[in-house]
């Protein structure tokens, strides 16, 4: 078991949020990406 | 082979297909396992267990200037040789380092209630920092607001010159102002108090992570603005047909 002391909840919440907006930026970025090229793709089919 | 080949849209987007699932293995990789191997450090004697906040505070500080700075770089190669694919490549950069700036400021602020006693301070770091935040905001914004993606790539190219003042100068606002709460550099070649390698190797690894997520991440993004610039020119010409 990690030891956090009494800082424990300074040191969750700094990786809670951290985490939370890397994780977000990353899916952001995916989804703006397969919308795009689907949007693409869809595009060049039609001719 | 000269690097200017990369500024074709096509060729970018083929080399730019290859390595990147390498770089997004890498990216999580070492980011995750320099985040684990940081948390599972011991407690420092006088921080306690924030210490562990270092290995989120610091490679996201790092990487809010640089990509500053590579946005610089990039707009600047906009504005003297109109390479369309690093204009896209600086506006895919944006979102990323305002994510990493605002990173840095809220485990900052988490960091310094506890070791300073306040959440924030009018320190000159922390505030070249808030203004580092409110310039990365303004340059979306600007892309946002100017129609013509010539026309806004050129304003947010000389925007990002403005801005560069602030992001050196939340690089070295501790070296020209000596008064304020946040310390110097945490790794530095200077000679003086060092820190210890079980600190210091899981936070170059974490480092590396953090580079190589944003790496990953600006090479998706721009990739989608390509995407979205065919598409645009599409439509385009089949309005004016």
């Amino acid at each position: 078991m990690i030891e956090l002391g009494k800082y424990a909840g300074t040191v969750l919440a700094a990786y809670g949020a951290s985490l939370l907006l890397l994780v977000g930026i990353t899916v952001q970025t995916l989804l703006a990406n397969a919308r795009a090229r689907r949007e693409l793709q869809e595009h060049e089919r039609r001719g | 082979m000269s690097i200017w080949e990369y500024a074709n849209p096509v060729k970018f987007m083929r080399s730019s297909g290859a390595v990147l699932p390498w770089v997004a293995a890498g990216a999580g990789l070492c980011t995750v396992a320099g985040l684990v191997w940081g948390f599972l450090t011991p407690e420092d004697y006088k921080q306690g267990s924030t210490v562990k906040i270092i290995f989120l505070h610091v490679p996201a500080a790092l990487m809010a200037i640089n990509i500053w700075l590579m946005m610089l770089v990039t707009s600047l190669v906009w504005l003297i040789r109109r390479h369309h694919v690093s204009a896209l490549a600086a506006k895919a950069a944006a979102p990323i380092g305002a994510v990493m700036t605002l990173i840095a400021l809220i485990t900052g602020a988490i960091w310094g209630q506890p070791m300073w006693g306040t959440w924030w301070e009018w320190d000159p770091r922390l505030t070249s920092f808030l203004i580092l935040f409110l310039f990365y905001l303004g340059y979306m914004a600007l892309w946002e607001a100017v129609e013509n993606p010539d026309s806004a790539a050129d304003l947010t190219g000389v925007l990002c010159l403005v801005g560069s003042v602030f992001a050196l100068l939340s690089r070295y606002a501790v070296n020209f102002w000596n008064q304020g709460l946040h310390q110097g550099a945490s790794l530095s070649m200077a000679p003086g108090e060092r820190m210890s390698a079980i600190y210091r190797y899981p936070l170059y690894l974490s480092m590396l992570g953090f580079f190589l997520l944003f790496l990953a991440l600006v090479l998706v993004r721009t990739r989608t603005e390509i995407r979205r610039r065919r598409l645009a020119a599409l439509l385009a010409r089949e309005n004016r047909a």
